[in-house]
């Protein structure tokens, strides 16, 4: 760990810094949706609207949930998703 | 003309203690004095030293050895001594006998600011170094082990994080200008300077004197003869080999004996990889995007290793692609794979010629011919055998290119029960497995085993695909 240190890019610098956010997919049809309620009050309403809205439109949906919204999501919770799932939705509600 | 003392000491020298009377008697001349102090800012006593302990100053003034004592003329340097030497601080400061009580001569000691590493930190720090690459600053909680991985800078194991000081450090290792541009690395065609090879080295776990292996391996990369391109997009196994020729290789601690091939050398095992992250990380050759080897191989992390020149009778790699004896060179060649041929049994050369040329024809597919180029690692037991024969490399490579020549009935398609094969019109041909100049034979590995390797190329070796290439390392 560090308090601070400074590195020297090893690429061409093609891309930028900041690294962008991943591209969604271009359509939902034929993907299994995961719904990760984070853990946080209310969340769950929320979740049960989309994943209502989801099959709604025919799609296959996974419901998820961290044990706390304190603490980050556990390693075998996010393999588990990974393995599962093509796109997730995170609930942040309050 | 007013004239002003500077002198920088530290306390954890007993020549610097042994002054102090010294620095009193200039501080009462009529001539200022100033006192810079390393280590203790109480240091000298009496004196109102200025605390230097950030060694800033001492760097700025280009301190080696203290105590050191400089007289400034008008803000301009006009005279410096170093360690105690009563005629020359007599001599630099015009004030006559000094220090009466103390032995004519003592020397000093180093500066702080020249302690091993500590250059570079201060260059860093202070001055403005030759570095262009763009920073990316890491604050905590993130690891910046961690965030080279999820950048994408790694082959799967930890790098060096490159810090600017770490950088700077590598390119001592050169003279070269960290700016020049090196040339365009496949597959991104992008630039690469000194800088950014620098750079990688570090991350690969490089000293700073193996920069001049890197830098000519990776000139030998771009070659257009060596295809780099090319290797790096195929299919099959192959990836840039290198093996190291001439005295550089004994300077910097390769390993050319036991092992040879494997891990554990820091130089052999850095070296490679550094080649491989510059493809990678300048080039944007990755896995996955343009390189797209079915299975790959180990040899893609790094395969890099010394030849074994203990034999003065034994022509080097080096001295026979054309690079004077005497100098140091690279050779890559595009390697695809390890055949062991371990042969305890045979006792003549004209045996283990037949025998290695059973290894050999089996490269890539055993009815495969005239398209895959190879090195044979000879073990200096398998050598010794050769050379009690009386053969010498040239009469090996005739033997194993001859008993490496194979009928078309049995390579032709279906021979074997195998449906691979060579057109049926070549039923009646004798086809050469190597195209001419296509066998390459060095001496590496342990004083014990009667083994060696064999490491085929690509399967588009040669004019069409890739050759190897030698490049003398710049000393």
């Amino acid at each position: 760990m560090n308090d601070g240190i400074r590195l020297l890019d090893p690429t061409a610098e093609t891309s930028p810094v900041r690294r962008g956010r991943r591209a969604p997919p271009p359509a939902l049809e034929g993907l299994t949706l995961g719904l990760l309620d984070i853990g946080k009050a209310r969340g769950s309403t929320f979740l049960d609207r989309l994943e209502s809205h989801f099959t709604g439109r025919g799609l296959d949906v996974k419901r998820y949930a961290k044990p706390t919204n304190t603490r980050t999501a556990p390693i075998e919770l996010a393999q588990t998703v990974a393995e599962e799932v093509d796109v997730v939705v995170d609930a942040l509600s309050d | 003309m007013s004239a002003h003392f500077v002198v920088v000491a530290k306390r954890d020298c007993p020549t610097c203690d042994l002054v102090q009377p010294v620095l009193h008697e200039i501080a009462a001349s009529c001539a200022g004095l100033t006192v810079y102090t390393q280590d203790d800012p109480t240091f000298p006593a009496g004196l109102d030293a200025i605390d230097d302990r950030s060694l800033e100053q001492s760097w700025r003034l280009g301190i080696e050895t203290v105590p050191t004592l400089i007289r400034f003329e008008d803000d301009a340097e006009a005279g410096r001594t170093a360690g105690w030497d009563r005629a020359e601080w007599s001599r630099v400061t015009g004030l006559g006998l000094l220090g009466a009580d103390l032995p004519d001569f003592q020397p000093g000691c180093g500066s702080k600011s020249v302690d091993p590493g500590m250059p570079e930190i201060l260059e860093v720090a202070f001055g403005e170094p030759p570095l262009a690459a763009r920073a990316i600053d890491v604050h905590a909680p993130e690891d910046e082990h961690e965030l080279c991985f999820s950048r994408g800078w790694s082959d799967g194991l930890p790098v060096v994080p490159p810090t600017p000081v770490r950088v700077l450090r590598m390119l001592k290792g050169t003279a070269r200008d960290p700016q020049e541009i090196v040339g365009v690395i496949p597959p991104n065609n992008a630039l690469c300077t000194v800088e950014k090879i620098a750079i990688n080295a570090v991350m690969a776990g490089c000293k700073p004197e193996y920069m001049p292996v890197v830098l000519a391996a990776v000139e030998a990369a771009l070659e257009p003869g060596f295809a780099m391109h090319g290797l790096l997009c195929t299919t099959y196994f192959s990836s840039p080999m290198v093996v190291v020729n001439g005295p550089v290789a004994r300077r910097i601690g390769m390993n050319s004996g036991v092992n040879a091939l494997g891990q554990g050398n820091r130089a052999n095992a850095s070296i490679g990889r550094a080649l491989q992250l510059v493809i990678r990380n300048v080039g944007g050759g990755v896995p996955g995007g343009i390189d797209r080897a079915t299975l790959g191989w180990p040899g893609k992390y790094t395969l890099c290793f010394a030849e074994d020149e203990s034999d003065p009778d034994w022509q080097p790699l080096g001295v026979e692609r054309g690079i004077a004896p005497g100098a140091s060179a690279v050779t890559l060649f595009g390697g695809g794979g390890l055949s062991p041929n371990m042969d305890e049994g045979s006792r003549s050369p004209e045996s283990l010629a037949r025998s290695l040329a059973m290894t050999l024809n089996s490269i890539g597919h055993p009815k495969l011919v005239e398209c895959i180029d190879a090195f044979v690692v000879l073990s200096p037991e398998h050598c010794r055998i050769f050379k009690e024969g009386g053969w010498d490399k040239a009469r090996i490579k005739r033997a194993l290119m001859a008993a490496t020549v194979r009928p078309g009935s049995e390579l032709v398609r279906g021979a074997g029960g195998v449906d691979a094969g060579v057109k049926p019109e070549l039923v009646r041909e004798a086809m050469p497995k190597f195209r001419e100049g296509g066998l390459n034979v060095v001496r590496a590995g342990g004083g014990a085993g009667l083994m060696s390797a064999v490491i085929g190329g690509w399967m588009a070796s040669g004019p069409r695909g890739s050759s190897p290439v030698t490049k003398e390392v710049e000393a």
